[in-house]
């Protein structure tokens, strides 16, 4: 990997080493409650789970890791235990440097002081002392834009004044390492990029950034490396788009789970009687690989026959956004009365779809009436390819020219 | 990834990148476990919050800042409530119902206990009320936990050093003052009213915390014990009343009822109506030894509490 030398050792600044978490709930949460269910029967009100069960990684110095998975699947509490905000109930997390979280932006914010005491408060809690905070005073209300307001209490700011106040404090205290939870969507656009400017010129410094966050487009732009979490263990650890593409293949499984709404109903008044999707080359079912043909097909057939028929298909991925989306009426192709069995087959050559697993929607029109609707037709799984990432996928040539 | 020479880009890393790196791997570990343990886990946390010293400040101050930010008196509202306590009970207790008959300077005498009392009380209160209050940090920053009682004991006693200046000076100009070594007893008195205040702040703040009952019950003992401890009427009625025996024992060796006799023996000046228990420095001495005991078991009390506090609150 490293063919010229080495210019810089680099250290390790997180290992959590077999980390496990058990949250107690418990249904009896006053005295008489605790009293009346004491010893014995106070275990069925109590419910036992394992948020965390035997994560084990290491982060190196100048990392900027993501921490994704679905809700609940203990993301959160891993970062606060790395965080020492919560501790763990087995294994141990070590750290080294300085740690700063930005789990809530302003959560050391007393309403009633003035901005100027809430900076040195929030300062000293980052563990910036005063003379410091002395120092770099200007520099943090230049950051944050508050100006004059900074003698005001902070209970008159705007949500807007007292987030950029408190991310300015947060990154003017020369973290190590840089906890970040879900802040990102907060302020307005302005600010966000002001953010992300500042994560950027954090990673160049060698800072280590851990990243909370359900925008997988954050993941993908900004980490070098992925650790994703599944029901509190660890289900993927390394390369971005590859841990994405994982994890939206997880999202994807919950997601059919849930809705058990399986593609074709076996009523009677069905029109729809199966549906392949698949690539042409490897045929209906397998992975698609970008560049392939794409076929979507249906076999329809009812007693009555089908007249002025029309289908409607959309793909999409596990946001809900559409890659691919098509009309047959629009296309201007004969659509004769369909009596009988028949295949009706949509091709699309060379279909560059991106990396991850995408959704098939199908509709069939009467005339203007729609006969049959299939939410969940089925699945199209694009593999990782290339790097890829994204909705959709082209190969770019690539050319080194050396400037004279 | 990151194993080689390059950062994500892949160029060289730049030279204070180099240089964090350098300083990084020179720096010693800090673990994040379940603490468990002897002595030496007070000993840890005692040093964390040591460390965290400024913030300790920094949040005393802001409490008394924020108590009183926007009212017209400001801190003089401290000294309301004991003043109105103590002109009530001159009226009723020492002129209605006749306490004071035998107490002279029977308003210097409230007052000290009063004040002392007032102390214990608010570092109790305050301390069981610190980690529920301020349960937005505790979820968002890390700080040794012990820093929220411990700070709300800061904030008491320097709103009890108000009081306490009055006093003095009232008791200066009373007359009641005791310009002898008696005086010296109001120093173990105070000691031993912070340690057992702080002791049961530190633990009752923790339990509060998974069991919120704790913050009412809490000012049902603290009438409680207002009422089991000399202060409106003297020891010397008790030992009338109750004879010697184990029942007085228990009753004199209550630490609080001690540090109470203590601030009277030093604020104001006794005459032989109202008698002191025999032995007092002797007392006072195993209260405090036991009331550091006590310190260091409620204190490892809340290290196998605190572990659950961020999502308990």
């Amino acid at each position: 990997m490293a063919k010229k030398p080495v210019v810089a050792k680099i250290p390790q600044v997180v290992r959590v080493d077999n980390v496990s978490k058990k949250f107690t709930l418990r249904k009896d949460d006053s005295l008489k409650e605790r009293i009346v269910t004491f010893g014995r029967r106070g275990r069925k009100f109590r419910e036992e789970f394992w948020a965390l069960d035997g994560v084990n990684f290491s982060i190196d110095a100048g990392t900027t890791i993501g921490l994704i998975g679905h809700n609940g699947s203990g993301k959160s509490t891993l970062l606060k235990i790395i965080g020492g905000i919560i501790s763990p109930s087995g294994g141990r997390v070590e750290t080294r440097g300085r740690i700063a979280a930005l789990l809530e932006l302003g959560a050391g914010f007393h309403p009633d002081l003035t901005g100027r005491e809430n900076v040195y408060l929030n300062a000293s809690l980052l563990g910036i002392s005063r003379a410091e905070t002395d120092r770099r005073f200007d520099e943090i209300v230049a950051f944050s834009g508050i100006g004059d307001f900074i003698d005001t209490q902070v209970k008159f700011y705007s949500s807007g004044m007292f987030v950029r106040l408190a991310f300015s404090v947060a990154i003017h205290a020369e973290p190590d390492i840089l906890l970040v939870d879900e802040v990102l969507a907060v302020g307005d656009e302005a600010f966000q990029r002001q953010c992300l400017d500042k994560i950027r010129e954090f990673q160049e410094q060698g800072r280590t950034i851990i990243l909370v966050t359900h925008g997988l487009a954050h993941v993908t732009d900004f980490c070098d490396r992925v650790v994703l979490l599944d029901h509190g263990k660890l289900a993927f650890d390394g390369d971005p788009i590859e841990g994405v593409a994982k994890f939206r293949d997880l999202l994807e499984e919950r997601r059919l789970e849930t809705f058990s709404l399986s593609g074709i109903p076996d009523a009677e008044a069905s029109y729809v009687h199966d549906v392949q999707i698949g690539s042409v080359q490897s045929g209906p079912g397998s992975t698609f690989t970008p560049g392939e043909d794409l076929r979507v097909a249906l076999r329809l057939e009812h007693p009555d026959g089908i007249r002025d028929w029309n289908v409607r298909m959309s793909i999409l991925n596990s946001q809900g956004v559409t890659a691919i989306s098509a009309n047959v009426k629009g296309l201007k192709v004969p659509r004769k009365a369909l009596v009988g069995s028949h295949w009706v087959e949509l091709i699309f050559p060379g279909a560059q779809l991106g990396v991850g697993t995408f959704n098939v929607y199908l509709a069939l029109d009467s005339g203007q009436e729609t006969l049959q609707i299939l939410p969940r037709a089925g699945t199209l799984t694009v593999a990782p390819f290339m790097g890829a990432g994204g909705l959709v996928f082209t190969r770019p040539s690539v050319r080194v020219i050396a400037e004279k | 990834m990151a194993s080689s020479g390059k950062n994500a880009a892949g160029a060289d890393w730049a030279p204070d990148a180099v240089e964090r790196f350098a300083r990084l791997s020179r720096t010693g570990w800090s673990a994040r476990e379940r603490k468990v343990g002897g002595i030496s886990v007070t000993m840890r946390s005692l040093r964390e919050v040591f460390a965290h010293r400024e913030v300790l400040s920094l949040l005393i101050r802001r409490d008394l800042k924020a108590r009183y930010k926007d009212s017209a008196l400001g801190m003089f509202w401290v000294l309301v409530k004991p003043l109105v306590q103590l002109a009530l009970y001159f009226v009723a207790i020492g002129l209605f119902l006749g306490a004071s008959r035998g107490i002279p300077n029977f308003a210097i005498y409230i007052f000290t206990g009063l004040t002392i009392y007032g102390l214990f009380s608010e570092i109790v209160s305050g301390g069981t009320q610190s980690i529920v209050m301020n349960g937005g940090l505790i979820k968002k920053v890390y700080l040794p936990r012990e820093i929220f009682p411990i700070a709300s004991t800061g904030s008491a006693l320097i709103n009890s050093g108000i009081q306490f200046a009055l006093l003095i000076v009232a008791s200066i100009l009373s007359g009641a003052f005791n310009y002898s070594t008696e005086a010296l007893f109001i120093v173990p008195s105070v000691l031993i009213i912070i340690i057992y205040a702080l002791a049961l702040g530190i633990l009752l703040s923790a339990v509060n915390v998974y069991l919120r009952d704790m913050q009412y019950l809490i000012e049902v003992f603290l009438m409680i014990f207002m009422w089991a401890s000399p202060i409106i009427y003297s020891w010397g009625m008790v030992a009338k009343i109750i004879g010697p025996g184990v029942l007085l024992e228990v009753y004199t060796d209550n630490p609080i009822t001690l540090a109470v006799l203590g601030m009277q023996r030093g604020f104001w000046h006794g005459t032989e109506v109202t008698a002191y228990p025999d032995m007092m420095l002797l007392r006072m001495g195993i209260a405090l030894v036991v009331g550091l005991i006590l310190l260091v078991v409620c204190q490892r009390a809340f290290n196998r509490l605190e572990g659950d506090f961020a999502q308990s609150l």
